[in-house]
């Protein structure tokens, strides 16, 4: 039962058929989402590139509000439009934009090619149907299976996940199952059509600490069985730091960081990472006075001129003020949208 | 304030009645609170937390046991006494959405203590009260006609815990008080928290599932698994020298926000869920999930107290521990 766990380190992606041009399995280019509401144009998404190879796990870190959701439904599809609206950007799977998909051709990759676990596993799952019929659903829609074909394979995907007597349960409606266990089946549902890339938002948010370690263990299991890219879409930075490759830090809607994990908690080259990461409690240690960031996330009404993180930032200068700061290189494979990250970095 | 350490033990079995049977949502607890002093209780969902602390507020009537403030057992209190230590034992709630009444201003809940405890604050004194707490949570007192849809989740909470201060009260029980809240405001909370315990000398009972918070913010922990505690101890004695195994596994399952530590540090995963309390397992009450296990551990309920291997020594090890097989293990530092 006890478990001593080394996560291996570097998994080598298998050999497996990339995008037509050879690139990473999901990219996204200049991606902008607004909503438009009574009070005006919400801009929830602001020129957010970034893209998740085979094998790799690309954690999506912010605040609510900071567009990391938004960005994740875009890319599914699943935004409701109005009012959203997508004005600009790409979506590019295996090199081809989904953005410019018919609605037929979108539905052919989404649940088979990317699939997309939620939160809130209780109200993602239909209480009135059981849930060996909406596991098996996806093989009687997607592959034309029978109905008992299907059952079949609901029962060998709850086994999967390890969801203990998978026979006898496949019938029990969602209630019927705890927290965890219901997480286990939105994996399961996800793993179904074995997809290249899962985006998970905040999947263990919901959970217990210690059915969270189960649940994250054995989506990083079953990433590297089938050499799954993962999105995984989070504010907490232990589970980040956990699991993660590398990482995309957003606020309003932008992402102000980009680096490989050991990079960013190491040295973090944008204020806003640097007070997220003091602002936190630690485990191992007993801190003195938490440092906290002043102030609050912007409305997306109206997002500060300049920087939008200039009115929180004890750095701030007349430049963060007056100019938006462009993601800059700042090492190969690291990005920081600060003017001063070269300060940031070097303190 | 006359005695400077107070006194509150407290001991309860609590069987709510229900027509198939009864669950054990709390089961025999015991702890003392001090004054100043922050007490911090962590526990998975279900664990019966915040049924102690709606037992502590008298929300909830215990169905054995006691609890004592100041020597006095409020749980056999009735009217005016009863309201006398309602005053001084203050509640700040989870969900600051749901805590706050979005019909009433800020003034009028902050102020509606008042209205049952008329002695704190005349009538004409009372604006000028809430405007004062305003300003002591951080607040800018001008807010006092404007509704809680029009603040943020941080700011309600402030206000949360602003109506908690009201009558000045020597005990506050804060459930989950910052899990609702981005990261960036819950530091926020917690320090301004942490102000206020030392401005007012207040004592606290702070409960929460994020174990580094509680770490932060407490003296002393106690860990709570299906209705009872099974260790408890200063901040130091759990989380660096825990003896029960489920503590151990409950550490280690926190993930810490330290990308080199994740290849060093030793993983318990427990397997399978927490029973239900409404049928417990025989014995202790954690040995179905347990890797230390024997049969011993079916047949006799392991008490609360110091480890008899432990109580000779000074070390951090000797707090109490409910686990026939207690050791120490570190599992937070690689």
């Amino acid at each position: 039962m006890t478990t001593v766990e080394k996560k291996s380190e570097g998994r080598v992606p298998a050999p497996r058929p990339e995008g037509e041009d050879g690139g990473p399995l999901l990219e996204v280019r200049d991606l902008h989402v607004e909503f438009h509401t009574r009070d005006g144009v919400a801009k929830a998404v602001n020129g957010v590139s970034y893209s998740v190879g085979a094998g790799e796990t690309l954690a999506v870190l912010g605040e609510s509000g900071s567009g990391k959701s938004v960005t994740a439904q875009a890319i599914m599809g699943i935004l409701d439009m109005p009012p959203g609206r997508i004005p600009r950007g790409e979506v590019l799977f295996r090199g081809r934009d989904m953005l410019k998909m018919s609605a037929e051709e979108r539905r052919r990759i989404r649940g088979r090619k990317i699939a997309m676990i939620f939160q809130d596993a209780l109200s993602s799952l239909n209480p009135v149907l059981s849930v060996g019929y909406q596991l098996g659903e996806m093989f009687r829609v997607h592959e034309g299976l029978s109905r008992k074909e299907a059952r079949a394979k609901a029962i060998e995907l709850m086994d999967r996940v390890r969801i203990p007597a998978a026979k006898e349960r496949v019938g029990d409606y969602p209630h019927q199952f705890s927290g965890g266990m219901r997480q286990r089946i939105m994996i399961a549902m996800a793993l179904a059509l074995e997809p290249d890339l899962i985006i998970a938002d905040e999947p263990t948010t919901a959970l217990d600490v210690t059915v969270q370690a189960q649940v994250m263990d054995l989506l990083a299991e079953l990433q590297r069985e089938f050499n799954m890219g993962l999105i995984l879409i989070t504010h907490d930075l232990g589970v980040v730091a956990d699991v993660a490759d590398k990482i995309a830090v957003m606020y309003a809607g932008r992402i102000v960081e980009t680096a490989p994990v050991r990079e960013l908690y190491g040295s973090p080259a944008h204020p806003y990472t640097r007070g997220l990461l003091d602002s936190i409690p630690r485990l191992d240690r007993k801190g003195q006075e938490l440092y906290a960031i002043k102030g609050l996330p912007p409305n997306l009404l109206k997002v500060p001129t300049g920087c939008p993180f200039n009115p929180r930032c004890p750095q701030a200068q007349d430049i963060c003020r007056t100019d938006i700061p462009v993601l800059h290189d700042v090492a190969p494979g690291r990005g920081s949208a600060c003017h001063f990250w070269k300060e940031t970095i070097g303190d | 304030m006359r005695n400077l350490v107070k006194h509150f033990p407290l001991t309860q079995g609590v069987l709510f009645k229900r027509q198939i049977g009864a669950v054990k949502a709390v089961d025999g607890v015991s702890f003392d609170l001090y004054q100043g002093e922050t007490l911090g209780i962590v526990g998975e969902s279900g664990c019966g937390k915040s049924t102690v602390a709606k037992l502590l507020m008298t929300l909830e009537t215990a169905t054995a046991g006691e609890v004592f403030y100041k020597g006095e057992d409020i749980t056999r209190l009735s009217g005016r006494a009863l309201k006398a230590v309602r005053r001084n034992i203050q509640m700040v709630f989870q969900d600051p959405y749901t805590s706050l009444n979005p019909r009433m201003t800020v003034g009028d809940i902050i102020g509606e203590p008042f209205d049952i405890h008329p002695e704190v604050a005349p009538k004409g004194d009372r604006r000028r009260r809430v405007q004062e707490l305003l300003d002591v949570v951080g607040l800018n007192p001008e807010y006092i006609n404007r509704y809680p849809h029009q603040f943020s989740g941080g700011q309600r909470q402030r206000i949360g815990i602003a109506r908690g201060l009201a009558l000045n009260p020597e005990i506050i029980i804060c459930d989950e008080p910052v899990s609702a809240l981005d990261v960036s405001v819950q530091a926020q909370v917690v320090n301004l928290m942490e102000k206020l315990q030392d401005e007012f000398d207040l004592s606290y009972v702070f409960i929460a599932h994020d174990l580094s918070i509680v770490r932060h913010i407490s003296d002393r922990v106690g860990v709570m698994y299906l209705g009872r505690f099974v260790e408890i101890g200063t901040d130091e004695q759990i989380y660096d020298h825990p003896t029960h195994p489920y503590t151990q596994a409950l550490l280690s399952a926190v993930p810490v926000p330290d990308p080199e530590a994740r290849d060093g540090r030793e993983r318990i995963i427990l397997a399978g869920d927490v029973p239900s309390p409404a049928n417990p397992p025989s014995g202790c009450r954690f040995r179905t999930r347990c890797w230390k296990a024997q049969a011993r551990c079916a047949e006799e309920v392991p008490l609360l107290a110091v480890p008899t291997r432990f109580a000779a020594s000074a070390s951090p090890a000797a707090h109490e521990s409910a686990c026939h097989f207690a050791e120490e293990k570190d599992v937070v530092h690689a």
